[in-house]
């Protein structure tokens, strides 16, 4: 994690790196893992100064501020608390009665990779024909006309991160998108995100390739398939490290972009999302991370992570998961409501997550399922905690948390209006702000503008 | 490996027990039936029944008192399409029962035979409040040998016993998937369908003749056909999958001229048509959070669904997110609430509304003396996700408020604590 904060701090001087380099015409040379291709084209528009006085305010820092004050300008937040002054030339929203959270952030999403309507034409989430396929990148399947984004951001969701489906070992890069109405990927991609790879555990892999006659066809195959990729990637690692550490003498070793990701995670740059249900499949894949010195951020659906919660807590890797969510197939039927609260009880970091265009609508009633569960059972989770789960936490899983997740001075101004308890069935996102920028209201037409496929089509004669 | 299967039949087991004579006092009783709603009343169960409901009803001395001041009483919720008693784990074969891929199997297929009472799902649904289900049949098809219907849904009872009543509705796919199995169009499912009603009147008729082979070639097995009387006598509902606005139409007119009893399932688009359907007085199963334009048939899907449909008349009931998931149905119903359905329109959709629709209302569905003694106890709002069932009663037994997830979850809580203790001296 270090060196991927160090990169956020420094992004502005390495984009003024890349602009040179790309002069000197090595352009090809750029490490992409960092960030540098298909860069972010998203610009906040310019919004006056707002205040949002009166609301029960959850900062996702743990805090919940009766009757407080949000002051947002130039796009960030300035302040919050609850005797705040609101400074002249703010436009003052009037919070009383509603409830005031930092943007949701879905850890885990196929929006526009699995788009709506669901034609094989652009289901675009898997390239499923080998097992390792770290050269792909979501951010080249996603369609930024999904229609499923504007109702994710009428469900408060601010930043997404879209993954490749869980078919191979090896699934690809993961995009990070800010909620935004966009034509491009580009226009949506959050600046300067990390990326994260996609791996994933257990019964996909092994039966997406052992249906074809081919490795792997078991979960020891799945291992022997992680370990091969990382023994190439530490040798590819090392190569492209000589040439660079021997003066780029020669012709630099060619590019593979494959191992490209692989040798990112090795860096540290590229953060490991990993699909991973069991206890001791996530326990294998800590010790393969050990044996090739990089460490795994966070595992998603992770239904049995309850059960392992000290050891997560430890390595320090989250755990993106549901509450509601198991059963389907026999690697999934230890879940419980409670994984997520476990995991924050014993110290870890909990994520709720979505993983579907519905639940990505409602994530604080999931969370409340996972809080109310808890509390039943002995545990004490307050709303001011249960709320990182779905801010803060996903954040931090996602390498952003030092400019999104909390209400904190400076952060973007990714915030939520709702019109009461978040984690409640009858809490509506009333406005949603991305950068200060308002990008919904429920009661203003003019911001639920559907994406270019809904135009023209039956039944959107209403707000939807 | 044996252990395990041992340990998990145990945890199954509900022993017999005799329905004993509870009443539950002083709780806020939403009886969804003619008495309406008791701000502080009791409900008296004997002999597995409702004896007694009211403010001021006699507690018999011999009851045994749950005490339910502070807190919600509600009838025992209603999944209306469910594969309890069907599934244990959909991707394990073994494991699911919900549909054959028999040729000569499809209205004759039978959701009724072969539930299992010890399913885990089970006590996971009635952790959500849910006391009763339809168990519905699902299409299991093959290449040459698509099936135009699933088959028959039965009512089942989350206690154990299962079984409550057979054949209570004909399920059967239209729209883009019966369209598909019918061999790639609308047109040819529709015509199919009336070919199939034709023949089943003809069949009904000639049973005799048939049995010597003299009558002309029907579609259907000898089964299906039997099957199907029920059906198109209009005794049996056609439950009916469908969600274009236009298909709805179609459907509807269909029913129309073959003197068919309906109930539409999914109906994404069923708002655009809500003043047909209402005016055919055709019931609809519906699952509100389905808000996605998620196929070329459902573009105009909308969380206003609910609430449309019910401002125009339509009796709607409302489902839950699928068999592991069926505990997610009151929050569905909550959904719908906060997207404007009436709160107890909305709670009537889980209880009273999929009882009359499938034609239980004589025995579940609201707090009535004489029903089934189906009783949840609340401690909070039962639409909401902060709010939990503290008691549930089947026929006048209270059942366990545990599941094999709370088991796992109460194994390896204490290392969760301790843990957390231990960072904390």
């Amino acid at each position: 994690m270090g060196s991927v904060s160090k990169f956020l701090r420094g992004s502005g001087m390495r984009v003024l790196a890349a602009a040179l380099s790309l002069a000197s015409g090595v352009a090809a040379e750029q490490n992409d893992a960092r960030g540098e291709a298909f860069p972010s084209t998203y610009r906040p528009a310019a919004a006056p100064p707002l205040a949002i006085v009166g609301a029960t305010i959850l900062t996702g820092t743990g805090v919940e501020i009766p009757d407080a004050t949000l002051l947002i300008s130039n796009g960030v937040i300035e302040a919050v608390g609850a005797e705040l002054a609101v400074p002249e030339g703010y436009v003052r929203i009037d919070g009383r009665g509603k409830w005031v959270t930092p943007g949701i952030i879905d850890a885990h999403s196929h929006l526009g990779v699995y788009p709506s309507p669901a034609t094989p034409s652009h289901e675009d989430g898997n390239e499923a024909v080998a097992p390792n396929t770290a050269d792909v990148w979501a951010e080249h399947s996603v369609w930024p006309q999904d229609p499923k984004f504007r109702l994710a951001r009428a469900g408060g969701v601010t930043t997404l991160m879209i993954l490749p489906g869980s078919a191979n070992l090896f699934g690809g890069r993961s995009v990070t998108l800010k909620n935004v109405p966009a034509v491009t990927t580009q226009g949506m991609k959050f600046p300067h995100a990390p990326y994260g790879l996609k791996m994933a555990c257990g019964e996909n892999p092994k039966r997406v390739y052992g249906s074809k006659g081919r490795s792997p066809a078991t979960r020891m195959g799945n291992v022997a398939g992680y370990r091969k990729a990382w023994i190439d990637a530490a040798d590819y690692a090392r190569k492209r490290d000589k040439w660079e550490k021997t003066g780029k003498a020669g012709d630099p070793p060619k590019r593979d972009l494959q191992l490209e990701t692989l040798a990112g995670v090795l860096k540290g740059e590229i953060l490991v999302q990993n699909h991973c249900y069991r206890a001791d499949e996530m326990a294998v894949m800590i010790d393969i991370a050990r044996e090739f010195g990089f460490s795994i951020r966070t595992f998603h659906h992770a239904n049995e992570a309850f059960k392992i919660a000290p050891l997560l807590a430890k390595e320090d890797i989250c755990v993106a998961t549901w509450a509601n969510s198991w059963g389907a197939k026999m690697e999934s039927l230890d879940g419980i409501e409670e994984t997520a609260p476990m995991i924050h009880a014993a110290g870890g970091c909990a994520i709720i997550h979505s993983d579907d265009g519905l639940l990505i609508q409602r994530l604080g009633q999931e969370t409340g399922v996972a809080m109310t569960a808890a509390n039943h059972a002995g545990l004490s989770i307050s709303r001011g905690e249960a709320i990182k789960w779905i801010t803060a936490n996903p954040a931090k899983a996602m390498g952003i948390a030092d400019r999104v997740g909390t209400l904190e001075p400076g952060k973007m101004a990714d915030v939520v209006l709702w019109s009461g308890n978040p984690f409640s069935v009858y809490a509506l996102a009333d406005r949603v702000w991305i950068d200060g920028v308002p990008m919904w209201d429920r009661a203003d037409p003019r911001y639920q503008a559907p994406s270019d496929f809904l135009l023209g089509q039956p039944g959107q004669d209403f707000a939807r | 490996m044996i252990r395990g299967v041992i340990a998990l039949l145990a945890l199954a087991w509900v022993p017999a027990v005799t329905a004993e004579t509870i009443a539950i006092t002083g709780g806020r009783v939403l009886t969804m039936g003619p008495a309406g709603e008791i701000s502080a009343g009791t409900v008296v169960l004997r002999d597995g029944r409702i004896l007694s409901v009211g403010a001021d009803v006699a507690v018999p001395a011999d009851a045994k008192i749950i005490d339910a001041r502070g807190k919600i009483v509600t009838p025992g919720l209603v999944a209306s399409g469910t594969a309890l008693g069907l599934v244990e784990v959909r991707a394990v074969e073994a494991a699911a029962d919900r549909a054959t891929s028999r040729n000569d199997l499809s209205a004759a297929f039978d959701a009724g035979y072969g539930l299992n009472p010890d399913s885990m799902l089970i006590p996971v649904a009635r952790l959500g409040g849910i006391t009763r289900a339809i168990a519905t049949p699902a299409y299991k098809d093959r290449a040459g040998r698509e099936l135009l219907f699933a088959g028959q849904a039965a009512a089942v009872t989350l206690d154990g016993a299962m079984l409550m009543r057979r054949g209570v509705a004909m399920v059967l796919d239209m729209g883009d998937a019966g369209a598909e199995r019918a061999g790639g169009a609308r047109a040819a499912q529709l015509v199919a369908l009336r070919a199939v009603f034709a023949d089943v009147r003809d069949y009904k008729v000639r049973r005799a003749a048939y049995d010597r082979g003299a009558t002309r070639d029907y579609m259907l097995s000898r089964a299906d056909l039997e099957a199907l009387i029920p059906v198109v006598e209009g005794r049996m509902p056609l439950l009916i999958s469908v969600r274009r606005a236009s298909d709805i139409r179609d459907v509807l007119a269909m029913a129309r001229t073959e003197g068919l009893k309906l109930i539409l399932e999914g109906a994404s688009e069923g708002w655009r048509v809500a003043g047909d359907i209402a005016a055919a007085g055709v019931p609809v199963l519906i699952t509100p959070i389905d808000n996605t334009p998620a196929s070329f048939e459902e573009l105009g899907a909308t969380l206003g669904n609910a609430r449309r449909l019910a401002a125009a008349g339509v009796v709607i009931a409302i489902q839950g997110n699928g068999s592991h998931r069926e505990r997610e149905m009151r929050y569905n119903a909550g959904n719908a609430a906060a997207n404007g359905l009436d709160r107890r329109a909305a709670l009537a959709a889980i209880t009273i509304n999929p009882a009359r629709i499938f034609g239980l209302s004589d025995r579940i569905g609201s707090l009535d003396p004489g029903k089934d003694g189906d009783v949840v106890v609340w401690d909070g709002d039962p639409l909401d996700t902060l709010a939990r069932p503290v008691r549930v009663l089947i026929r006048g037994i209270d059942q366990p408020m545990r599941s094999r997830a709370t088991e796992l979850r109460d194994r390896y809580l204490p290392a969760v604590l301790s843990s957390a203790n231990g960072e904390k001296p």
